[in-house]
């Protein structure tokens, strides 16, 4: 699209510096990638397409595969999946990633401001906590990706979603995505990049960015960004990948073109839940806490809401206090890395102790694999991204997405419940 | 006849989690909507069309879903919309997707889908409505998709999408 003003949202940047020419909304662009991630089931998809068009990869050290969705694997089924993607790993002398959730190990470890990254899974967007483009795909775009280091996009229009207003207590960034999910729908962000801002988000760390981003999925977004600050310089540092904020070249220009501009103020907002099944079916905690909901499993865990500083939420609530009695309780770490912080705060010997069951790190039981499916009629809250019908196991259970405080709180009742009561 | 669906119909409805743990395309388009809609998969008949409401394919990436459509060999996936990843899947699957207005449609209108002159005919209803498939759809799906596309033209014609 030709403009008479030059300005350029962070999206059109971070394209123009991908594919060697200055690019703006709706164009179409044969793009460089930085990196290229596909897991334990999207990879096995790829790898007949691959060898279709290719013997080798454009560049090992620019392919990330990780086993998330069910490892170690729970059948026969998964193990061959695995095992085939194994012997392509050798052959292509890549590392095959064993530490947890892919979207969170990429944050840990590999997500530079302004890379762009394509990932053969619908969460990609989580990496725009960082500041990058990190857009999901399907198995046949990573295999191309794996075997030339391109991807074709069109340049997406941008969203700017500003959130402004001081969180109230026991409201959490997971609320503030299902306020956003609720007002936009669950195609709302469809082909776009939602671009959030506003000094709620400043004064938010990587992590609380993290959940925003992950869950602009859920609104069909096909990237979403935070512009890097000292906060991500911070993160980034704290991990180990020294970064210098420059102050500002990778923001969107004042007069950049956004396709609109919602605003938020969350000073007023209260624990939200997004009731079964759509993401945007989204009740407060302490509405749905009247219904007297009983439930038969609390899931702690996912790509969206199981960093350490969610776990310390749950400690905080948990430390003192009993579960309620046969309700399963379960927490995925979301990485290897946040399992050991759990391990050395104590967390691990905690939620064991209460009763709780800790899995390994990965993706757990929010796709239905396996460690945590749901059978006919239960209920079961999650911290999760997803309450579509039999998206945890049976079309007849029931998922209720809520923060890792409202999970928390409402293992020690059973029922669904509004955290505020259970803050120290 | 008509699959008739409404907005919203996610791919876990399409292939849920724990059943696609599969590459193989016969065994996916066996389980098509097999919870959902338990009778799509005993019943399908080739040609048969798709009918949906807004952001159909929403979800998860994962490809099975096209691969599982594409294998009971509708006739294409009419919508009001589409999810930006089960599109591009398509696309690269060859699975053929049209943006229209499903409203009236009905389970046992006669459809034509006319790809030359792009037109939709509901022949029941005697509309005869204009349909816009990108240049690039056609292509692909002339082609069955990129990959055989690739193979056929090789890599470097990637660069060549841009100009269908």
């Amino acid at each position: 699209m030709a403009k008479s003003d030059s300005s350029q949202t962070i999206t059109e940047k971070i394209f123009s510096a991908h594919s060697g020419k200055r690019v703006y909304t709706g164009d179409f662009v044969l793009a460089n990638l930085d990196l290229v991630m596909a897991h334990d089931t999207t990879c096995a998809w790829a790898l007949d397409s691959f060898y279709k068009i290719a013997r080798k990869v454009w560049d090992k050290k620019k392919i990330f595969i990780t086993f998330d969705h069910a490892y170690p694997a729970p059948n026969v089924e998964m193990a061959r999946l695995q095992s085939a993607i194994r012997r392509f790993a050798d052959e292509q002398v890549i590392p095959i990633i064993t530490d947890g959730v892919c979207h969170q190990v990429m944050a840990e470890r590999f997500i530079n401001p302004g890379d762009l990254i394509v990932g053969a899974d619908s969460h990609s967007p989580t990496g725009g906590g960082l500041g990058a483009l990190t857009i999901g795909v399907g198995s046949t775009d990573a295999a191309i990706a794996m075997a030339t280091g391109k991807c074709w996009f069109k340049v997406p229009p941008t969203v700017r979603i500003e959130i402004n207003g001081k969180l109230p207590k026991g409201v959490f960034s997971k609320d503030v995505c299902l306020n956003v999910a609720r007002k936009m729908g669950p195609a709302g962000g469809n082909y776009k990049t939602l671009e959030y801002g506003g000094e709620t988000i400043y004064s938010f760390d990587v992590p609380d960015r993290l959940s925003l981003t992950n869950m602009s999925a859920e609104m069909g977004a096909k990237a979403a960004i935070v512009e890097p600050d000292e906060n991500t310089t911070e993160y980034l540092n704290r991990n180990n990948r020294p970064y210098k904020f420059n102050g500002g070249e990778l923001t969107s220009d004042r007069n950049a073109n956004y396709d609109k501009v919602v605003h938020f103020d969350i000073s007023d907002l209260a624990p939200l839940i997004a009731k079964p099944p759509d993401v945007d079916n989204v009740a407060t905690a302490s509405e749905v806490e009247k219904e007297r909901i009983k439930l038969d499993q609390v899931f702690i865990g996912s790509c969206t809401n199981c960093r350490i500083e969610d776990l310390d939420s749950v400690a905080s609530i948990w430390k003192n206090r009993r579960l309620s009695p046969g309700l399963r309780v379960i927490v995925s770490p979301a990485s290897k890395l946040v399992y050991l912080q759990a391990l050395k705060k104590g967390y691990i010997d905690l939620f064991m102790k209460l009763g709780a069951i800790v899995t390994c790190p990965g993706c757990g039981p929010c796709l239905g694999r396996h460690q945590g499916v749901l059978a006919d009629d239960e209920v079961c809250v999650s911290t999760s991204n997803r309450n579509f019908t039999g998206r945890m196991g049976s079309p007849k259970a029931l998922i209720y997405l809520a923060s890792p405080a409202t999970a928390a709180a409402s293992a020690i009742t059973g029922f669904i419940t509004d955290p505020r009561n259970y803050l120290s | 006849m008509n699959w008739l669906f409404g907005d919203n119909i996610n791919t876990d409805l399409i292939t849920p989690g724990r059943y696609n743990i599969t590459t193989d395309p016969v065994k996916l388009a066996s389980i098509a909507f097999i919870e959902y809609c338990p009778e799509f998969h005993r019943n399908v008949k080739k040609g048969d069309f798709i009918v949906a409401g807004e952001n159909f394919g929403c979800g998860s990436s994962r490809e099975t879903a096209v691969i599982s459509l594409k294998h009971c060999h509708v006739s294409a996936v009419l919508a009001k919309s589409f999810a930006r990843i089960f599109y591009r899947n398509s696309l690269n699957i060859g699975l053929l997707l049209v943006n229209v207005d499903t409203e009236r449609i009905k389970k046992h209108d006669r459809l034509i889908l006319d790809i030359e002159n792009q037109t939709l005919t509901n022949e029941t209803r005697e509309i005869i409505e204009k349909i816009t498939i990108p240049a690039m759809m056609l292509r692909l799906n002339r082609e069955g998709g990129i990959i055989p596309y690739l193979q056929k033209h090789g890599l470097d014609s990637l660069s060549d999408l841009e100009r269908f």
